[in-house]
């Protein structure tokens, strides 16, 4: 069985992806997908944590930050369709009135 | 021996209700109210003061704490008020005086439309005034020092639509303010130097209980400083030069406030902490020099004067130098007594020219007067009673305060001829002066112009009255302190509660005063007959003395002023100047705009920064971040 | 090398390589497939972890609930002006990332690892024991999780409501 620690790199690669993936991409559905991906990233790393200790806690709070992500993933796209619906865009360099 | 005395507060608060009545709602009312409301508010507070006077055992005090005014361990300022001999004496010449003046004011001010301001000011004055001298710490005494400073200030200006009444009153409150930096000075040095001896304490009477724990050096530093407050309010040497500006105000203010109380406040200062000079000999030195130099000096100028009011400011100055030399020698009953009988001879002539000036309709200088007896017969009457009596005409009350004055500069352990010399002089001088203005304005021929000749006329009855009552008060006031060889002194036992009992005088000749006596007397009646051979009658030689330099220089008051100007005003204006028109605007403001336009500048190109993409601030965040990480990483 | 390792190995590098095609495409819709993939490893690598039941809640609401909802906005939008992209922002942006995960990398390896695992129990992560928590232990915060997601619903139904 793979060791701790080959978790916790394979987990840093993917939430490093999805930081790369927030600060690049020019389109909101993307960034919410890469935030998507690095909350997965982080889970695996609860889920190795709760196996190395033997301990249930990782698994109940992987449990809770699905929960959230789903409200958040609900909420985050109804902001985008209002946005869109206003700017007929999903480039974040379009709202930047909040300048200067 | 204290008591409490609950009384004691309506002294000062009546003439501030008076006076607090009368800013908020003197304008709706009558202004003759408003002279009432003042008239009575005094005249309750004179009789506050009677009882008091009336009630106070011997060598009791009257005590009435209000409150705790400052409550900041280890020190402690209660706001509370103590009346012992020498208050009990300085209230009633406030009230009693100040009632006189009131009601003479009534008639004086009459058809003035400033009234019911006039009042409001004047009762302020008594109300600070009387705080002066009931306070029972320094703290409070400074707070009615400089109160009555303001009161001055208010009413020398009082007229201001006159631009030069303005000026004077801005130089009477800032020669004041030179002396009360100094009492200032004074009073911080004191509660300094009593604290490091562990007493911190402003209360007299503990400041008398822990006055011996002082070191000399400090003590003379001290009292020169509380002194040169005193060379401020009481116009000596070098800070006199406001008084005579300040005749500018209305004549019954000239008489209360620079001649008959605010000006004795330093007296009262100096007779009030006489355990401190008492431990200062250089300072009594330098108080007794310059009290004689003022003295004498202030007479010189005196002589020379036309203008009315002038010649008794620099009497007043003068009899200030006296009252100063006795404190100066250790004699503070006897300045004291002369501050009491000066007030009412000089409010007697103060209001007298003011009866001459109202007579005449503003006009001031003596050169336009003459003759003036016969239209104004009982202002000629008190005037020539008073000026007898500043002269020293025997057994009136400048007689014997002047003669003990005289006496103890001689006789006294700190007493010397030269000072005597000097205060002889001045004794002359002042006869010659006094009865140079009384030959002048009331005897010869007439010189008023045609139109006011015709509208002259005596003075309404409200202003008659306290002039008889002041000239009364004049000739009598005096008995109250004679000389041993004759009925001896009720005052100074009066006061010795206060003021201690005075070093013995050698009293092995006591023809010795009666022989000093009869030089001053001596020297009176010469000056009274120069004063008669030259102005008494129709003669030449008085303008043939005017052609001379020496009168000149005595005209122009030895240039002092202008002395002054150049050398302190100009500068400090200069100077004020150069700072205001280069400095300021160039270094101070090209300093501050300087900042503040780099800073605009540079937040010009920084704020670029501020893209508003959402991403660009994600990336500074993840930036910082890693910073962050990698810092705490290499540690 | 045992079976263990390899099935590790093919598992962590295909959710690399599907992780990476969800930022890289510029087609909306392949990223969120491509997402939906590396959810579906990573319930996987869940399933090695002795987490069977979070494995299949990965599957049945992320791969599943989520990513249709993520699918229907994207085709609700249709947006249809791709965007551009700006080689100098890309490299920063890659960079940043680089280093983050070279910090972290090193972070982990800063202590020697420990090697294995630790024997568990056979019930471990299945659906009794993480009831066994959620309703005894956990029995409030999993209220509160409920609320949150009501809220969220009410909140998504007034954001995007039509106005007027």
């Amino acid at each position: 069985m793979a060791p701790l620690n080959y978790y916790l790199v394979l987990s840093a690669i993917i939430f490093a992806i999805g930081v790369a993936g927030v600060v690049i991409r020019r389109n909101f559905i993307v960034i919410l997908l890469s935030i998507e991906l690095m909350l997965n990233a982080v889970n695996l790393t609860f889920i190795a944590f709760a196996r190395y200790l033997g301990s249930m806690e990782g698994q109940v709070i992987v449990f809770f930050v699905m929960t959230v992500a789903a409200a958040e993933a609900v909420v985050g796209l109804a902001i985008i369709i209002s946005i869109f619906r206003h700017r007929r865009s999903l480039d974040p360099r379009e709202m930047q009135l909040l300048k200067w | 021996m204290m008591e409490q005395f609950g009384l004691l507060r309506f002294i000062p608060l009546i003439p501030l209700a008076g006076a607090a009545l009368n800013i908020l709602f003197g304008a709706r009312l009558r202004p003759q109210f408003a002279g009432f409301l003042a008239c009575g508010a005094v005249a309750l507070s004179f009789l506050v003061s009677l009882a008091v006077f009336w009630l106070l055992p011997a060598s009791g005090v009257f005590r009435d704490v209000l409150f705790i005014w400052i409550d900041s361990e280890p020190f402690k300022a209660q706001l509370s008020f103590q009346a012992d001999a020498l208050t009990a004496v300085m209230l009633l010449v406030i009230t009693g005086i100040g009632l006189l003046i009131h009601v003479y004011s009534l008639g004086y001010m009459g058809d003035d439309e400033g009234m019911t301001r006039y009042f409001a000011y004047l009762n302020l004055f008594v109300f600070f005034m009387s705080l002066l001298v009931l306070a029972d710490n320094l703290l409070l005494l400074f707070v009615g020092w400089e109160g009555v400073g303001l009161c001055s200030y208010l009413l020398i200006g009082f007229w201001y639509e006159d631009h030069t009444n303005t000026i004077a009153g801005n130089k009477a409150f800032i020669v004041n303010r030179i002396g009360d930096f100094g009492f200032l000075l004074g009073v911080l040095l004191l509660f300094w130097e009593m604290g490091r001896q562990g007493v911190w304490t402003l209360n007299f009477s503990e400041l008398e209980r822990a006055a011996h724990l002082l070191r000399p050096e400090s003590v003379t530093l001290i009292t020169l400083l509380f002194f040169a407050g005193a060379t401020g309010k009481s116009a000596q040497i070098p800070l006199y030069v406001w008084l005579p500006d300040a005749m500018q105000g209305p004549t019954p203010v000239s008489a209360l406030i620079h001649a008959a109380t605010m000006v004795t406040a330093g007296v009262y200062m100096t007779a009030r902490l006489h355990f401190l000079f008492s431990l200062a000999p250089a300072t009594l030195a330098v108080i007794a020099t310059i009290g004689a130099l003022t003295a004498f000096f202030a007479a010189t100028i005196a002589v020379a004067q036309n203008d009315i009011k002038r010649v008794l400011a620099y009497s007043t100055v003068s009899q200030l130098g006296y009252m100063f030399l006795a404190a100066g020698v250790g004699a503070f009953s006897a300045a004291i007594f002369h501050l009491f009988t000066h007030a009412f001879f000089k409010a007697c002539l103060f209001l007298g020219s003011g009866s001459v000036i109202h007579a005449l309709g503003g006009e001031q200088d003596m050169r336009k007067m003459g003759g003036l007896r016969r239209y104004l017969p009982t202002t000629y009457w008190t005037y020539l009673v008073a000026a007898l009596v500043i002269s020293g005409a025997p057994l009136t009350a400048g007689f014997f305060s002047k003669d003990q004055i005289l006496w103890q500069a001689y006789a006294s352990p700190n007493g010397s001829t030269q000072l005597w010399l000097l205060a002889w002089l001045t004794a002359g001088l002042t006869a010659f002066y006094m009865f140079r203005q009384l030959f002048m304005v009331f005897h010869g021929a007439c010189r008023v112009a045609e139109p006011a000749k015709a509208r002259l006329h005596e003075s309404p009855a409200a202003m008659t009255v306290p002039l008889v009552l002041l000239a009364l008060g004049s000739i009598f006031a005096g008995w109250l302190g004679t000389p041993d060889f004759m009925w001896g002194s009720v005052w100074d036992p009066w006061l010795q509660s206060v003021l201690g009992v005075q070093e013995a005088v050698d009293d092995a000749a006591p023809g010795g005063e009666l022989f000093l006596m009869a030089l001053t007397l001596g020297i009176a009646a010469l000056g009274f007959l120069l004063a008669f051979l030259l102005y008494g009658r129709e003669s030449r030689v008085a303008e043939r003395i005017a052609a001379t330099t020496i009168y000149r220089w005595l005209a122009h008051k030895y240039y002092v002023d202008e002395i002054y100007d150049c050398v302190f005003v100009r500068p400090f204006t200069a100077c004020a100047r150069w700072l205001a028109q280069i400095f300021d605007p160039g270094f101070i403001d090209g300093f501050v705009n300087g900042v503040a336009s780099t800073i605009r500048a540079g937040s010009l190109s920084w704020r670029r920064i501020q893209s508003g993409d959402v991403q660009h601030y994600l990336f500074a965040f993840l930036a910082g971040t890693l910073l962050i990480f990698a810092y705490l990483l290499g540690r | 090398m045992s079976g263990d390792m390899i099935l590790f190995f093919i598992l962590a590098s295909l959710s690399v390589i599907f992780s990476l095609l969800v930022i890289f495409p510029r087609n909306v819709v392949h990223s969120a497939m491509a997402l939906a993939a590396t959810l579906f490893f990573v319930a996987v690598l869940f399933l090695t972890l002795d987490a069977p039941m979070l494995a299949i809640l990965q599957v049945l609401v992320y791969a599943g609930a989520i990513m249709i909802l993520f699918l229907f906005v994207i085709m609700l939008l249709n947006p249809a002006a791709l965007e551009g992209r700006r080689i100098a922002w890309w490299t920063l942006g890659s960079l940043a990332a680089v280093a983050l995960l070279l910090e972290l990398v090193s972070l982990f390896f800063y202590r020697p690892s420990p090697s294995g695992q630790p024997p568990v129990a056979a019930a471990f992560g299945g659906p009794e024991t993480l009831a066994q928590s959620l309703f005894t232990d956990f029995a409030l915060p999993f209220e509160i999780a409920s609320v949150l997601l009501l809220v969220a619903i009410i909140g998504a139904v007034a954001l995007a409501k039509r106005e007027g």
